[in-house]
């Protein structure tokens, strides 16, 4: 079994978020990146179907050289190899269509994205490369069992679940619950350097949509705060005051 | 420019969602002076069909079609993306819902179009210009995101817009797409709904522990606020992680993020991943027996104390207050 995981270079979770440029970028200054935790999700589980010789794992990355290092980290946890295409990320579409003109050449049997980044949040990159490539997507699955030729899905739906079928391939965006991440050991650091990484150069795609400016939220007011003793004046304050009871 | 939006049901009956796209595109149709044209697919009654001309729709496109009374991912692109070409519409609405995520860069890909997610705002109009309001980084910042494209897609965020009801009529018109057995590809084989329990995406008032609880068995206590207030219950990542609570119930930067009216915190510190999920909550409410927690800089309203002691006089006092 051929796997694709795409992989997303992300800000860590801690990071205090600020912009720079009259707020039309992110401020990277004394950012430390990492890969997508929602993409962790995706490679542990590719790695895991893979294991004992039953498949290879492909790990891609649009990206300019300094996603190197979220790459071989990728090659540590288990990729057999790496494809980036050196490109700054633009959007979604710029993104899918990279990574739909590799999955072309190459017949995955199946494609595996986080169910969206933490950065951008768009959870567009996995269903739009479906489209481009005409086969099935599900956008967030929490669990993920792979059969020879087809596969079961739990997604999440609104207060429940739903469990679907689909034949391979297909492109599946992973949620917590697919697979425990896998931490690299010694052997897999060691082995992430010599592992094959080909940088490929992007092809030319059309803008639909740019972001053209940043705010962070609003400080709160300072909280009111409530005697222990007196939890009926907190109801009190929630219906007079806050009127959302 | 005329618009069409695509309304979400769960077993024919609309979902909150479905009147809150509704609303939110008639606002937008109100200012580029257009019409509003609703699309259903499912099985679908009319009555239920005929209640979106109250919250602006004048035409409702009717796919009444059993095989896809639940939802299949590809076949519904293709017949919204089909039916947009049809009512002649270059700005698609519909819900940034579970299933809105997997369709709505379908739709736009179909259109070649740019497509703003999780939309906050109303947006502004000038020209070929769309210009709207989203999060990013997690709920960490907003951006201001502008679509340049002809033909645009909008996934309108859960609970961000409020339902306006406006007493207006819809005309129903059934409405056959042509569907690619390939469309088809995806099958469902089972559907199960928590019928007991309030959907935490979509949840107005969401009552939420962490690992100050100290285990698993102590939850009886926030699901009986969470009944009082009619809530949904959620959790802190530590307590997912743990085991203690499912997934699904976590909130935050990896988790799901929600923006209720109302978000309870009871034994939760406030960790900044945490907090990225729960920031544009309308009102916050910290329960916490450490002053010094995190989560009561960004509260509205707080307790310092015991929450094995707090929460149920709490609750107590709401039930009294509703008079339970």
């Amino acid at each position: 079994m051929k796997i694709l995981v795409c992989i997303s270079n992300v800000p860590d979770t801690t990071s205090k978020i600020t912009f720079t440029n009259d707020n039309t970028a992110f401020n990277t200054a004394g950012v430390q990146f990492i890969i997508n935790p929602y993409d962790e999700i995706a490679l542990s589980k590719a790695v895991e179907l893979a294991e004992g010789g039953k498949g290879t794992v492909t790990v891609i990355n649009v990206g300019d050289a300094s996603t190197d290092a979220t790459i071989r980290k990728a090659l540590a946890i288990g990729a057999d190899n790496a494809v980036r295409v050196n490109a700054i990320p633009r959007d979604a579409w710029f993104v899918a269509q990279q990574i739909a003109n590799y999955a072309k050449e190459n017949a995955f049997d199946l494609i595996l994205t986080g169910r969206e980044s933490i950065d951008y949040n768009g959870a567009q990159v996995g269903a739009i490369l479906a489209e481009l490539l005409e086969i099935p997507s599900v956008s967030i699955a929490k669990k993920v069992d792979v059969a020879t030729d087809s596969v079961t899905i739990e997604r999440e739906i609104e207060g429940g679940k739903e469990v679907l079928t689909a034949k391979l391939p297909i492109v599946i965006g992973t949620a917590e619950g697919v697979a425990e991440p896998k931490i690299p050991n010694m052997r897999g650091i060691m082995g992430a350097r010599s592992k094959p990484l080909e940088v490929l150069e992007p092809t030319a795609v059309d803008t639909l949509s740019q972001i053209v400016k940043y705010e962070t939220p609003a400080p709160r007011g300072t909280v009111t705060l409530v005697d222990p003793a007196e939890v009926d004046k907190l109801v009190s304050l929630l219906h007079d005051e806050a009127k959302v009871i | 420019m005329s618009i069409l939006v695509y309304v979400e049901n769960t077993d024919g009956k609309f979902k909150k969602s479905a009147f809150e796209v509704v609303s939110y595109a008639k606002a937008i149709a109100d200012h580029i002076h257009t019409d509003l044209t609703a699309i259903s697919i499912g099985q679908v009654a009319a009555d239920e069909l005929a209640k979106l001309g109250n919250y602006g729709a004048t035409k409702v496109l009717d796919v009444n079609n059993e095989q896809l009374s639940t939802f299949v991912n590809q076949a519904y692109a293709s017949i919204i993306a089909e039916a947009a070409q049809h009512a002649g519409a270059s700005l698609v609405v519909l819900s940034n819902s579970f299933s809105g995520k997997g369709l709505a860069p379908r739709i736009a890909t179909k259109l070649r179009a740019g497509l703003a997610d999780g939309a906050l705002t109303v947006p502004t109009i000038e020209g070929e210009k769309l210009s709207v309001k989203k999060t990013a980084f997690s709920n960490k910042a907003f951006a201001t995101l502008e679509l340049t494209s002809s033909n645009k897609v909008i996934a309108l965020a859960p609970n961000a817009y409020e339902v306006k009801e406006i007493g207006g009529q819809a005309t129903v018109e059934a409405f056959t797409a042509t569907i690619a057995p390939t469309d088809l590809s995806t099958i469902v084989k089972e559907i199960v709904r928590a019928t007991d329990k309030v959907s935490l995406p979509e949840a107005e008032i969401v009552v939420s522990a962490g690992r100050g609880l100290k285990g698993p068995e102590n939850w009886g206590m926030i699901e009986e606020l969470a009944d009082v207030l009619g809530a949904a219950t959620a959790c802190s990542k530590p307590v997912s992680d743990a085991g203690w609570r499912p997934h699904a119930e976590h909130v935050g930067q990896t988790g799901i993020v929600v923006s209720p009216n109302l978000y309870i915190a009871v034994g939760i510190s406030g960790a900044i991943q945490h907090l990225a999920g729960v920031s544009s909550s309308k009102t916050i409410v910290v329960i916490n027996k450490d002053p010094e927690a995190p989560f009561f800089k960004v509260a509205d309203y707080g307790i310092v104390g015991d929450a094995f002691d707090i929460v149920p006089k709490l609750t107590q006092a709401l039930k009294a207050y509703k008079g339970l």
